[in-house]
């Protein structure tokens, strides 16, 4: 669209928005907009037409209804810490800021459960249920600053994952918001609703089949205990088989995590966790439950670990010690970004059993690229966080970094698993999608938005590939003699 | 005995012909849950024969296996691996299948604390109205790729595809479990369940009836002692109890009159509907005998923010499922024509008219 035009319509849709939330809160200088631009992942930035911030479900009624009528597009953002571009804003879009949405409603002890706006951060909600005893359990490592709203879209996951499940298995209700401006509920008060499962749908959707305005949430009893063990091991294969012979004993671990060597030496120079970082791997096993139970699985992980080669296991002696172990794992992504210029951040899952190989791959590919990465794992649930080490400012590292990302996803298709666990596909791995799915099931995502969103006005680009950008994806695998970076193997 | 059998190209061959002459089908797998939402007039599309566990890796905690395959078969497998369905799912009248289960969606008592079939599934195959093979999901525990048509399927009653494979993940069977029997009236049961809910028990079970409160608790055995001696009462039966409230048998659900399920928040107290009722889960499943017209109970459901399904012995007319308000019901038709253009599977079995 040439400038002008963008200018005349940005005018026009803001004195339309500014009726609905007030003059303040409809941002449409360069200098407001600016700030918006990209969300956790940088790397990709877009200036939107404008940003709105409502006040309440009333207001982004009326907002959904002007964006339909003027056939606007409209991208929904949290706090903007997602890391797959899923609320990089559309340069002829509105962008629709839930930040103040930010009231937890009502916390309902006696229900187990919890009513917020969408724009209430994670770590909140559990801070307000903490005095009757309560938490919420997904506990992404941007807790303390990403937003519910945000979780639910994404289906955000986190460091408990294999116990107590993502946000999808955490949820009673939602309010949504459709692009018409109609309310609707769904799910319900008790642990189900009527009909389809359309809650399950609406999570992880990534802002392509409503808006969110309120989200109930399932609280759980604070366990009486938890207890971690943290483990070393010369290397990663044998950190990664003693992964399977916890499992095996009939422990369910509350966290299962495992860095390699590169993130261990990164997180101990930040939080000084108190890491051996001479380990090629270490692994963070931690249970709870009962006091009693604990004691006794604590002492069976800690035997387990030897049986399966750990040259060292240590037991945190009490709380202090416990969230160090933990600080030095959730700190890992900005370790590694005081130790490169850039970093990029995958997010795929495999079947635990091939963990050996897809590693061994991605030591290649780091040799080949000559670009460092470090791993961090969900060890449990199989959930694989590659960081790539880059230079934005050396020409082509960036896209260099793209290209090598890429490939470990489509290698994490390759052995069974999925481009993404917990991250969401956003504009990001839009193109590795089409690895995952045939044409088939992409045509039937595109139908599924279609019920809710027939004109494709919300999140339109992100999630789901149109076939011709499979085709023309396909067609650039094909024809490899004409890639960038060819010294790269391809599959 | 039978045997493990893919049968899906004549599946695929049998929906095909049926898309081209708009032909109903009726999908069954055992028919244990036939009593289960509106009858279908249509020819049947029998899931039992695709049969046979695919993948089973313990370590993995993932299962993957033909949508035909008997519960018993799975949890038998399991057992040797000292593992288990935590959705505990409901057998009813009859050896039931992987896909009945997930496509009818219900739980056990473990529910609450163990999860709903839709909470453990990770992946499926299935055939839309179009004959169709797609797959959705995957054997991994997290994947967020891609709508999650998956979920979308547990509960459809068959509506939107017939479930082909089904990938589920499964967790450790409890080490120790133990069950308690306290004699007390249903308020004060009700606010006891609620009160245990809150606070860290190992529970796994707690329902309510005729002036008695069941528990289970599952875990660790000292644990377990630790809270016996705290909540007090006496030992209870133990699985069969157990196992005949998940199915029905236990004598409370002899009767043929009408059979509400009542799904609610729940703490709420008794409702002037439940003239006899059978409370589970904590309080939020309630089974019920009522005087009240369909009407009139649900309005009264809704009202404390749940909804009923009549789950049993209904009359032709009431709708067994709670009906939707005008935004829901369009995005059911449009999620149904999506998968089954012609309506010709299982059509009406949820809602009469989608």
């Amino acid at each position: 669209m040439a400038d002008s035009d963008l200018t005349k319509q940005r005018s026009a849709l803001a004195a339309l928005l500014r009726k609905v939330v007030g003059g303040q809160h409809v941002l449409s200088s360069a200098e407001e907009l600016r700030p918006y631009e990209c969300d956790g992942l940088s790397a990709y930035c877009v200036v939107p037409l404008l940003v709105v911030l409502p006040a309440d479900a009333a207001e982004v009624q009326d907002i959904l209804r002007i964006c339909h009528a003027q056939q606007v597009p409209v991208v929904a953002r949290g706090a903007g810490t997602g890391l797959s571009g899923g609320a990089l804003p559309l340069e002829n879009g509105v962008l629709l800021s839930l930040a103040r949405l930010n009231q937890i409603i009502a916390v309902d002890a006696n229900n187990s459960c919890a009513r917020v706006q969408p724009g209430v951060r994670n770590l909140a909600i559990s801070e307000a249920a903490r005095p009757h005893g309560l938490y919420y359990a997904p506990d992404p490592s941007s807790q303390i600053a990403c937003s519910i709203g945000g979780n639910v879209a994404e289906n955000a996951g986190g460091v408990h994952c294999l116990k107590y499940g993502l946000t999808v298995n955490n949820l009673l209700a939602l309010e949504l918001i459709t692009i018409e401006g109609e309310r609707v509920r769904l799910g319900g008060g008790g642990l189900d609703g009527p009909g389809y499962d359309l809650l399950a749908l609406a999570t992880g959707s990534e802002g392509m089949l409503g808006i969110l305005v309120e989200v109930m949430v399932k609280l759980l009893p604070i366990p009486q205990r938890a207890q971690v063990a943290m483990a070393a091991f010369d290397a990663v294969e044998t950190a990664g088989q003693a992964v399977a012979d916890i499992i095996a004993t009939g422990i369910l671990p509350a966290g299962l995590e495992m860095m390699d060597g590169l993130s261990i030496r990164a997180a101990e120079d930040f939080v000084h966790a108190g890491y051996p970082t001479s380990a090629a791997a270490i692994l963070l096993c931690e249970v709870d439950g009962g006091n009693e139970e604990v004691s006794e699985d604590i002492a069976q992980v800690r035997e387990r670990l030897l049986e399966s080669g750990a040259t060292e296991v240590r037991t945190a002696s009490d709380d202090a010690e416990r969230s160090r172990f933990w600080a030095g794992r959730k700190a890992a992504f900005p370790a590694v970004g005081r130790i490169s210029p850039d970093y990029y951040c995958m997010d795929g899952t495999i079947p635990r059993k091939h963990l050996p190989r897809v590693l061994g791959e991605i030591a290649r590919y780091s040799e080949q690229s000559g670009l460092r990465i470090a791993n961090v794992f969900h060890a449990g649930d199989g959930n694989l966080h590659p960081l790539i080490l880059y230079d934005a400012n050396n020409p082509g590292e960036l896209e260099l970094a793209e290209t090598v990302g890429g490939r470990i996803l489509e290698l994490c298709v390759e052995v069974g698993g999925s481009i993404t666990g917990e991250h969401g596909v956003g504009l990001e791995k839009i193109n590795q999608m089409c690895a995952q799915f045939p044409p088939e099931e992409l045509e039937m995502f595109h139908a599924i938005k279609a019920v809710f969103d027939r004109h494709g006005l919300l999140n339109p680009g992100k999630a789901i590939p149109t076939l011709n950008r499979c085709a023309e994806f396909g067609a650039m695998h094909i024809h490899a003699g004409d890639l960038r970076f060819p010294h790269l193997e391809r599959f | 005995m039978t045997v493990d059998c893919d049968i899906s190209d004549a599946l695929a061959a049998q929906v095909c012909d049926a898309a081209a002459q708009a032909q109903p089908l009726r999908l069954v797998g055992s028919d244990s849950k036939a009593f289960y939402g509106h009858p279908v007039d249509g020819e049947v599309l029998s899931l039992a024969g695709h049969r046979g566990i695919v993948n089973y890796e313990p370590t993995e905690l993932v299962l993957t296996a033909r949508a035909g395959t008997p519960l018993p078969q799975i949890e038998a497998a399991l057992a040797a691996h000292k593992q288990a369905l935590s959705f505990e799912p409901p057998a009813f009248d009859g050896p039931a299948t992987l896909g009945g289960a997930i496509a009818c969606g219900l739980g056990g008592p473990r529910r609450p604390w163990g999860g709903a079939p839709r909470d453990l599934l990770l992946g499926i195959q299935l055939l839309d109205g179009l004959g169709r093979c797609l797959r959705f999901g995957g054997q991994v525990m997290k994947n967020v790729a891609g709508y999650d048509v998956s979920r979308l399927m547990a509960g459809a009653l068959g509506t939107l595809g017939a479930l082909l494979e089904v990938s589920i993940k499964v967790l450790p069977a409890p080490k120790v479990e133990r069950s308690l029997v306290l004699s007390m009236p249903r308020d004060r049961a009700l606010t006891m369940m609620r009160d245990l809910a809150r606070q860290p028990v190992p529970l796994s079970a707690a329902c309510h009836f005729d002036d008695r409160l069941y528990l289970r608790l599952s875990g660790n055995a000292a644990s377990i002692t630790a809270w016996e001696r705290r909540i007090g009462g006496e030992a209870g039966s133990g699985e069969s109890f157990w196992r005949d409230l998940r199915d029905h048998r236990l004598t409370w659900f002899r009767s043929e009159q009408p059979l509400w399920r009542l799904s609610l928040p729940p703490a709420t107290r008794r409702l002037r509907c439940e003239n006899d009722v059978l409370t589970d889960w904590a309080g939020a499943q309630r089974w019920v005998y009522s005087d009240y017209s369909a009407t009139e109970l649900r309005d009264e459901v809704a009202q404390a923010g749940g909804h009923a399904s009549l789950f049993r012995y209904g009359d032709a007319e009431t709708p067994v499922f709670h009906p939707l308000d005008p935004v829901r019901e369009r995005l059911h038709r449009g999620l149904k024509h999506t998968f089954d253009p012609h309506g010709i599977l299982n059509p009406g079995r949820q809602y009469r008219s989608i």
